[in-house]
């Protein structure tokens, strides 16, 4: 079995968000980059459990990104996996990504390739589908549940309102949420490890990008809280009643 | 050229948030100057001429049942086919969980760009920019897609539904539906209650509440308001509340018209997930927690004491 595990780096949950350049770029200065969430929790600690049931699981990060992605990849290592592969490229566009991602596990042949819901910087929700399309292998998002059984998984993902259980066989691209594993603390031999795994570094292909993001902005600030004293909570609802229009 | 809006379904009919994407895809087509059509797999009970409402001229059908189970690769394939039949060059689906399973793919195989969550029409100016928002709804950006082809998933609750007169013309499309891959083995859908991502008004509890069985309050409530319950995601990770119930950045992020929060700090994880709500109600016993700088109405108080308050005055609005 092996697995691929896309890796993608983001600001920390708590940075504080700003651009700079005109609106055009987004402040980096003093932040602190974590391995997205979804990522490290959940896709990533769900490949160290089935490498850890079949100890023969081959297991790769990937990352599409530069240099100063290496620290979070490294951060990767050492919670597990065997070694990492960094595509030297900066793109934003999710196809140019996703491109990347699939010409290199084309050329390995991975049995199942995880990716989270979404990167908490971007949003884009993208990169799995689109690397599922390029691989032409079906494609589970939002799951929040994987099971092997040889080549077969039973997946289980939300769906609105409830979820559903679907069984489908390998290989697969699995866009992993909460539910799917929990989160895990690398510890000093992770840590000591990770220094002597290999990072391969590679170079991209051409692809040519199919968006591009002209500016960035921020949401305009509330106008303020109005407070209602506890005793008189009933005037709460009439004011969302009759001045907010809400209920 | 022409729009193309993907309908979604379940239990037999059109969800919510595809009237909202419909409303989006005729807007837009107006301001293209150009027509929009609706596309449908799988089968529904609901009458699709009805569809006209929202500003659609066809509804395109494609009836094989089944396609009321999703396979995204097969879907993919299908609604491909279909805009080289309609000649569609821009598609609007929702950003629910369908629209993310599916418009990816169909971004990748068309080498049509994407925007995923978009709030806004278009700018069509001067090239075609998106407004969308990132960060978790701490910021947005605008982006430009730069392909013939353009795909457009709109986040749930960010375009208000647009009903007129109208109806549709309902046509079939012979495509041939390639074998799934996925077979669904089983459905679990919470009965009865409102689902959260679709929901007008959304009542909230968080580790304030003390334990599970304080959520008597907030489910009264919410059964009063006709709104769908969440949590804060320690009170999930301490299963007080089932996980779908999370929102915040790691867990489910919603727009509803009024989010009411008990008993939640508002620590900024759990804001990117309920910022873009339109009215924020903060009810808490600490007047220096930081959810009341979001706030549109806030009460410092005991949950305990202001909730019964809050309950018996509802119930007299809605004359109950
Ligand atoms: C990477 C990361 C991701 C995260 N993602 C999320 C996420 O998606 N969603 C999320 O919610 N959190 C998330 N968190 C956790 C977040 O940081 C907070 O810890 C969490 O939101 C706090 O939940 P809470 O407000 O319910 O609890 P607390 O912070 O414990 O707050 C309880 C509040 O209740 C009030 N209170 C107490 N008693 C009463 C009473 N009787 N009446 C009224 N008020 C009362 C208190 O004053 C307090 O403000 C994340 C954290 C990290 C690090
Ligand atoms: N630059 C990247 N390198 C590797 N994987 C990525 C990258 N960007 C996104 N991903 C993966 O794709 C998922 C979805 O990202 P997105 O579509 O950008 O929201 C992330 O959770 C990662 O697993």
């Amino acid at each position: 079995m092996k697995i691929l595990v896309c890796i993608s780096k983001t600001p920390d949950t708590t940075a504080k968000i700003a651009f700079t350049d005109n609106n055009t770029k987004f402040a980096a200065d003093g932040v602190q980059w974590i391995i997205n969430p979804y990522d490290e929790w959940y896709a990533l600690v769900r490949a160290l459990e089935l490498k850890e049931k079949d100890a023969s699981t081959v297991l790769h990060l990937i990352n599409v990104g530069g240099a100063d992605a290496e620290p979070v990849i490294r951060k990767a290592l050492a919670l597990g996996g065997d070694e990492a592969i960094r595509v030297n490229s900066d793109s934003r566009d999710s196809f140019t990504i996703a491109s990347q991602i699939a010409t290199h596990a084309k050329s390995v042949g991975y049995d199942l390739i995880l990716t989270g819901k979404e990167t908490i910087d971007y949003n884009g929700s993208s990169i799995g589908g689109m690397v599922a399309e390029l691989l032409d292998m079906p494609y589970i998002s939002l799951a929040t549940k994987l099971e092997l059984s040889g080549t077969t998984a039973t997946v289980t993902r939300e769906i609105e309102g409830g979820e559903e259980i679907a069984e489908v066989s390998l290989p697969l691209v699995v866009a992993c949420q909460k539910g799917m594993a929990e989160a895990r603390i690398p510890n000093m031999r992770g840590i000591m490890a990770a220094r002597t795994k290999q990072l391969k570094v590679i170079e991209p292909v051409a692809v040519e990008a199919l968006t591009s993001i002209s500016s960035f902005g921020l949401p305009p600030a509330k106008a303020g809280v109005k407070m209602i004293p506890a005793e008189q909570a009933e005037e709460l609802v009439r004011l969302l009643h009759e001045e907010a229009r809400a209920i | 050229m022409s729009v193309l809006i993907y309908i979604d379904h379940a239990d037999n009919q059109v969800k919510k948030s595809s009237l909202e994407a419909l409303s989006y895809g005729s807007d837009l087509a107006k301001q293209l100057g150009t027509e929009a059509d609706a596309l449908i797999l799988g089968t529904v009970e609901d009458d699709l001429a009805l569809l006209g409402k929202y500003g659609v001229r066809n509804v395109y059908q494609v009836s094989n049942p089944q396609l009321n189970q999703l396979d995204a690769q097969v879907f993919t394939a299908v609604i491909a086919d279909a805009i080289s039949k309609t000649g569609a060059d821009t598609i609007v689906f929702s950003g629910n969980a369908t629209g993310k399973a599916v418009a990816p793919r169909l971004s990748a195989r068309l080498k049509a760009g994407l925007v995923t969550g978009a709030v806004a029409l278009p700018d069509t100016a001067n090239g075609f920019t998106v407004k969308k928002t990132v960060f978790s709804g701490k910021a947005f950006a605008f982006v430009q897609l730069l392909s013939p082809i353009k795909i457009i998933s709109v986040n749930p609750n960010s375009y208000s539904v647009k009903e007129g007169s109208g109806s549709a013309e309902i046509s079939s499309l012979d495509i041939t539906v390639p074998a799934p891959k996925v077979k669904v083995t089983a459905t679990n859908k919470v009965s009865g209650s409102v689902p959260l991502g679709e929901a007008e008004i959304v009542v909230s509890g968080g580790r304030g509440l003390k334990g599970p069985e304080n959520w008597g309050m907030i489910e009264e409530l919410a059964g009063l308001l006709g709104a769908a319950t969440a949590c804060s995601r320690p009170v999930a990770d301490s299963h007080w509340r089932p996980h779908h119930e999370h929102v915040g950045q790691t867990g489910l992020a919603i727009a509803p018209n009024l989010y009411i929060a008990v008993g939640i700090s508002g620590a900024i994880q759990h804001l990117a997930g309920v910022n873009r709500s339109k009215v924020i109600v903060v009810i808490n016993k600490d007047p220096e927690a930081p959810f009341f700088k979001q706030a549109d109405y806030g009460i410092v108080g005991d949950a305990f004491e202001v909730m019964p308050k809050v309950i018996d005055a509802v119930k007299k609005l809605k004359g109950k």
